[in-house]
């Protein structure tokens, strides 16, 4: 293959965060006309690389290159500037205005004092037979389907005349109709002279529509090749990573009492999509099942709909062989299931609250919480204490605010107050997201703990490291359903990469 | 002349593409009319279309939909604006006042500033200082109110003809005119007694006799309305801004400045229609004078959709019922126009295989069926609470379709991602 | 904690200071001298007749205060406070203006009534909340309008005693179901006796309603689910609380309370529903909700402050002096109030957060999510 020109350039770019060291000497080099594919797990720290690129980060040190000059972009108005335009994963589209509307905003072309919508239109139907996309001007953006949103963004970028074109995960969002139209207009814009960059963790979309694929993981560019001379499997290895941790070595406390059973639960989007399809699993007492699988996969609908927090369509839950599919969220919590959520400030903590009202959450009506209709503060104050005390909750009191505490601390308070009323099911979703690793090694340690004193636990998180170490069971959740049951002692990362990025389920299918 | 501003708006419509929407809703219109002239042959009254009905109607149309235009600004920019009662209050009063030392077009300008004055408040508290958008409104309607008592105890003395509660008598009156023909000839024309043509000819005499100038002048506002809003840069901006500030933003939008135009334009607007109760109507500031106007306009304008020609509409049903409270003998046949509006409501909704729906429709049918037929007269509260009864019913049973701008009433901070 | 209640009422002070500002450019742009103005009500409402009147002013503010503010504990804004206790105190003084019943038995029914017209009417805005998500704001708006009509339907047709009356009124209330006055407290404490008003004995009504809202949202479950579904419904919800129920209670609660709004001066003053019914207590208790921030005893200040200025500004009138410019001081007070505790709160939590920050060095998201 004859080397294209270099359009963009990014040599040894590093970037931390507080706490985080989201690039590592970093490389990607993207040539002219290209569809360069930018790989790796969750964290790897493709979206920072890219967002320096758009202007909307600044790397501590390194350079960025586009079209052979050295650039500083302060903002993304800079990079748009130098033809650079971004399509992210969440659209940024205002549903009640027409796709016309949406796309001329902010670049609006005018005759006298109004819009020149004729003009408007003329130049985007031009740009839509240009690069062979299908859009009609004329229609509100609510009617629109995902797909369709996309390729307004895409044609928001075109009208502000971009040649350099990156798209952050453009497949998660897409059903699989819609990634062949998005690819086949790929296509086209590449014909046009468009470079493409698109970050994904699909790796047969992947080797479908690229030409060169860089592979990042913790931070550092490990790889740089060619769709034709690497296999799928080989290049979830690269992403993954060679060495594995290595699953708890203690023995087993798994039992055979099944504490959970799940059977075909089913449920929906808001949009009426399909979340999760037809999910059957059990978790038995001194077991943790570990869900592992790429985010955007159901995880957190899975997680709502055991709750009751979600309506399932379909399918059964059982609790220690009582059915409780009929129960909602409040008598789900009071049979004993217990919630680590994913997104402690969303969904467990009340900042402004003290830290005893957060540890009651969920344990309004049980003691020592609360004496018939009435709150136990002594109670309640007195547990709080006990939870602080016992899973080092690093705080001056029970009585300060959720928001005084550091990450780490909040959620050693959501583990305890889960744990502290020995409930018989634990989800823990991403339960060290985001803290310390001192903070992280007590959490796994409650877990373990907790197994080992009978507890059914599913454990949903992205780090491998997490799943592996604590797991007994591995289920890998893939565009809402489970599609393997996997061994922890024994998983490779091809198996392991496989499966998470669907290459498993095309290899099987043929 | 109002016939042509209507047909001017369906032309402006026409080009947006949307001209079907536009036949069915001039369709529902004439439907309407039909269905009020045969009630008004059974029912043996000739009120419901007569020209001094329509006239006081559109009188009382102008103000509610002067406030519902303001809200519409207000709204459209992401700004819920309750405090529309107290800058209508503003606007009556410093209507009054300058209308009292300058006369009646002076009195228009100063209520517009009086208003687009509280505006400005509350855009400083709810934009600058992100502040709860309706408890703002609430203190906004409470100050308003609050200074325009000390403003008229300190200014209306006793010897100027005024006092604490009301202003001396505004100087001269804003003209009023005849469409030339189309007045008289319809005029003419309702005074046959033929059916339906002479019920459609009164309504239009009515709306084209002795009709002020300010009525005009708040007529043209609505399309004007609709192309400053869709059809230039400024107002697809201030759109975006209540649809989705995030987005708006990263395309370079200045939010925050179109959300201070919406709310300053719609306190003026408001305003202007506080004006319009004094110049017009009154002739003087009284307190309290806006009974509510404000508030009904907003109702108008949720009614309408969000939309200019739909919150005329909205303001409309409003007008139309006020106009009606005046008039007994008339009133009681609203019970069988209801009757036979919600027969063909339940017919369509039979039609649309809603069978619950329809048969709801055609109980309610029945009830004021034999409430008309047993009954001589309605008390005129029942007709006073009609339009908002209506509008309770209009969000019950479209909330889910109405379209209100999507980040209406959202906190919004530069900077800060959703 | 100290430094936080201090910043609490950091807020309110520099309000009231602005709009006492505010007042005094008015009263100098008419040319009056403040000072002299301040003192005059000062002085005038300081004697036992004007506290008597305060308080009979401030009880049912006070009331409609707490019937917004439970609203607001969980988010939601009952605005038709207005309408609820007119339509409650029509009905509730038809119903007491219509049976014979012995004394304590007799009040208690009119309450009850009062209550369960309040909360009926708040409730089909609740209702329309959550079964057809129409916005409480617009739904208790056009509720209000709608509770006028009723009461000039019901008044004109069927409740009134003269129907020809230019004042119509229901039928008094028989001395059983009325609440005697309170004045002897006066004597008691060794003050002089209010002269022409009486003290409202409702005002005890008033406290344990003031209670019993400080009990059922700092003390019991419920209110903790109330709080926690204001604070965050992505909490409540995987706590177990279910937002609609709580909408439907809400509101029903909040429209119980205002049902009781006009009861003080009907049972102790009117004794009757009339249709110069004391109007806008509604709106004014947003106001003082606002004020004292829904904390039971903030509130009772507010009320007493807005008591007070409505009591002494008749001393004003008096003397020649634009009354108004005690709305001028409500209105500045509302109004500057709520941007001060949204400087404040915002204060207050950047400083919470720096604090929290400060403590640990990895941040509380990945960088990823921070910017995505």
């Amino acid at each position: 293959m004859n080397e294209r020109q270099r359009v963009v350039e990014l040599v040894d770019i590093t970037k931390t965060f507080p706490g985080v060291l989201a690039n590592d000497n970093a490389h990607l080099s993207v040539g002219l006309a290209e569809i360069h594919a930018v790989v790796g797990e969750n964290g790897a720290g493709k979206s920072t690389l890219v967002k320096i690129l758009y202007g909307m980060q600044t790397p501590d040190s390194g350079t960025v290159r586009v079209k052979g000059k050295d650039v500083h972009f302060r903002s993304p108005k800079d990079a748009i500037r130098s033809g650079i335009g971004m399509v992210h994963q969440h659209f940024m589209l205002a549903d009640n205005l027409t796709v016309l509307e949406n796309i001329i905003l902010g670049a609006e072309p005018t005759r006298g004092i109004a819009l020149d919508l004729r003009g408007a239109r003329d130049k985007i139907l031009s740009l839509c037979d240009q690069y062979g996309m299908k859009l009609d001007p004329d229609v509100l953006v609510e009617e629109l389907s995902i797909g369709e949103r996309q390729r307004i963004e895409i044609m928001k970028v075109l009208y502000r005349g971009a040649t350099i074109l990156i798209l952050d995960e453009p497949t998660a969002v897409l059903v699989p109709q819609e990634v062949d139209d998005l690819f086949v207009s790929l296509r086209e814009l590449q014909a046009e002279g468009v470079t493409i960059i698109f970050i994904s963790h699909k790796l047969d979309e992947v080797l479908t529509i690229s030409d060169a694929i860089t592979v990042m993981r913790a931070g550092r560019t490990v790889a740089s090749v060619k769709p034709g001379d690497i296999t799928a499997r080989d290049l979830a290895e690269l992403m993954v990573g060679s060495d594995l941790p290595t699953p708890d070595t203690t023995v087993s406390t798994v039992t055979d009492v099944v504490e959970l059973r799940i059977v075909g639960l089913t449920s929906l989007h808001t949009d009426g999509r399909v979340a999760i399809e037809d999910i059957t699993f059990d978790i038995h007492r001194g077991e943790i099942v570990g869900i592992a699988g790429v985010e955007g996969n159901g995880q957190p609908q899975l997680v709502d709909t055991i709750l009751g927090v979600r309506d399932a369509v379909a399918g059964a839950l059982h609790l220690a062989g009582k059915d409780i599919s009929g129960f909602d969220t409040k008598m789900r919590r009071d049979e004993g299931i217990g919630i680590i959520p994913e997104d402690r400030h969303r969904q467990g903590l009340l900042l402004d609250s003290p830290l005893w009202e957060n540890a009651m959450l969920g344990h309004q009506s049980k003691k020592p919480f609360a004496r018939g209709i009435w709150v136990d503060r002594t109670g309640a104050r007195d547990i709080t204490r006990e939870i602080v005390e016992r899973f080092d909750v690093r705080t001056p009191g029970v009585d300060v605010n959720a928001v005084a505490l550091s990450g780490g601390n909040q959620q050693k308070l959501i583990v305890g107050k889960e744990l502290i009323l020995d409930p018989s099911v634990l989800i823990a979703a991403h339960p060290t997201r985001g803290i310390d690793v001192g903070a992280q090694a007590a959490v796994w340690e409650e877990l373990r703990q907790a197994r080992r004193e009978g507890m059914a636990i599913l454990l949903i998180s992205a780090d491998l490291e997490e799943l592996i170490g604590l797991s007994d069971t591995l289920l890998v959740l893939f565009d809402g359903r489970i599609v393997a049951k996997l061994d922890p002692a024994d998983v490779t990362p091809k198996t392991l990469g496989s499966h998470m990025t669907g290459v498993a389920v095309e290899e099987e299918a043929l | 002349m109002t016939a042509k501003i209507t047909s001017l708006g369906a032309g402006l419509m026409e080009r947006t593409g949307r001209m079907s929407s536009a036949r069915k809703y001039a369709l529902l219109f004439i439907l309407g009319l039909f269905v009020l002239s045969l009630v008004q042959l059974i029912a043996g009254t000739k009120q419901l279309t007569a020209p001094g009905t329509w006239g006081a109607a559109l009188r009382l149309t102008v103000p509610i939909m002067l406030a519902a235009l303001g809200g519409l600004y207000s709204e459209r920019s992401g700004v819920i604006n309750i405090g529309l009662e107290g800058m209508m209050i503003a606007g009556t009063w410093f209507g009054a006042w300058a209308g009292w030392q300058y006369g009646p077009w002076a009195g228009i300008a100063f209520g517009l500033i009086g208003g687009a004055l509280f505006g400005l408040i509350h855009a400083i508290a709810t934009v600058t200082f992100a502040v709860d958008q309706i408890v703002s409104g609430v203190a906004i309607n409470i100050l308003a109110a609050g200074s325009m008592r000390f403003l008229s105890s300190a200014l209306y003395t006793a010897d100027t003809g005024g006092g604490a509660t009301q202003s001396p008598r505004i100087q001269g009156f804003i003209g009023t005119f005849n469409v030339p023909l189309v007045s008289e000839w319809l005029g003419a024309l309702s005074d046959r007694g033929w059916f339906f043509i002479s019920d459609v000819a009164g309504i239009g005499a009515g709306m084209t006799t002795r009709v002020s100038w300010f009525t005009l002048l708040a007529l043209v506002l609505i399309p004007a309305t609709w192309w400053l809003l869709w059809r230039t840069v400024w107002g697809l901006r201030l759109r975006s801004a209540g649809e989705n500030p995030w987005a708006a933003e990263s395309l370079g939008v200045p939010v925050l400045r179109m959300k201070y135009w919406g709310v300053v334009i719609s306190g003026a607007l408001a305003g202007m229609g506080g004006s319009y109760l004094v110049v017009v109507q009154a002739g003087i500031y009284r307190e309290g004078m806006t009974a509510g106007r404000g508030f009904i306009g907003l109702g108008a304008m949720i009614f309408g959709n969000y939309s200019p020609f739909g919150l005329l509409a909205g303001s409309g049903i409003f007008g139309y019922s006020d106009a009606l409270r005046l008039r007994q003998d008339s009133v009681h046949a609203i019970l069988l126009l209801l009757a036979i509006g919600l027969m063909m409501f339940g017919t369509y909704s039979l039609f649309k295989r809603n069978y619950q729906g329809s048969a709801t429709q055609g109980v309610f049918a029945m009830l004021f069926f034999i409430w008309w037929f047993t009954t001589d007269d309605v008390p005129g509260q029942i007709v006073t609470a009609t339009p908002y009864i209506v509008t309770l019913l209009v969000l019950t049973i479209a909330s889910q379709r109405l379209r209100f701008p999507a980040a209406d009433g959202v906190k919004y901070r530069r900077g800060e991602a959703h | 904690m100290i430094k936080k209640i201090g910043l609490a009422i950091v807020a309110p002070v520099v309000a009231f200071t602005f709009a006492v500002g505010v007042a005094v450019l008015a009263l100098l742009a008419v040319g009056v001298n403040p000072i002299e103005a301040f003192g005059l009500m000062w002085d005038f409402a300081s004697t036992p007749t004007s506290v008597a009147s305060i308080i009979n002013r401030s009880v049912p503010l006070y009331v409609a205060a707490v019937a917004v503010a439970i609203g607001f504990q969980m988010k939601l804004f009952n605005i038709g406070v207005e309408g609820q206790y007119l339509v409650a105190a029509l009905f509730a003084g038809w119903v007491g203006g219509s049976i014979v019943l012995w004394a304590p038995f007799h009040v208690l029914v009119v309450v009850l009534v009062a209550a369960g017209v309040g909360a009926l009417w708040a409730g089909v805005a609740g209702l329309l909340k959550v079964t057809r998500g129409v916005n409480e704001v617009v739904a208790t708006i056009m509720l209000n309008f709608i509770g006028f009509s009723v009461i000039g339907f019901f008044l004109g047709n069927f409740f009134s005693v003269d129907s020809g009356a230019l004042n119509q009124s229901t039928p008094p209330l028989p001395p059983s179901a009325q609440i005697p006055g309170l004045n002897w407290i006066f004597t008691l404490f060794g003050f002089a006796e209010p002269r022409g008003t009486e003290l409202q004995g409702f005002v005890i009504i008033a406290i344990l309603i003031g209670i019993g809202y400080h009990l059922l949202v700092w003390k019991t479950r419920f209110g903790f689910e109330l709080r926690a579904s204001g604070m965050n419904p992505g909490a409540a919800r995987m706590a177990g609380v279910n937002p609609k129920k709580m909408i439907l209670y809400t509101m029903l609660i909040s429209g119980g309370i205002a049902g009781m709004v006009g009861l003080s001066t009907m049972l102790g003053k009117l004794h009757a529903f009339t249709q110069d019914f004391p109007r806008g207590l509604g709106f004014a208790g947003i106001a003082v909700a606002l004020l004292g921030r829904n904390n039971a005893i903030g509130m009772a200040l507010g009320a007493l402050l807005f008591g007070f200025m409505e009591r002494s500004a008749l001393i004003l009138d008096l003397n020649d002096i634009p009354k108004e410019v005690v709305q001028i001081i409500q209105g500045v007070v509302v109004l500057s109030v709520v941007i001060a505790y949204e400087v404040v709160a915002r204060i207050v939590k950047n400083r919470e957060i720096k604090t929290a920050s400060d403590a640990t060095q990895a941040s509380t998201a990945g960088p990823q999510e921070v910017t995505a």
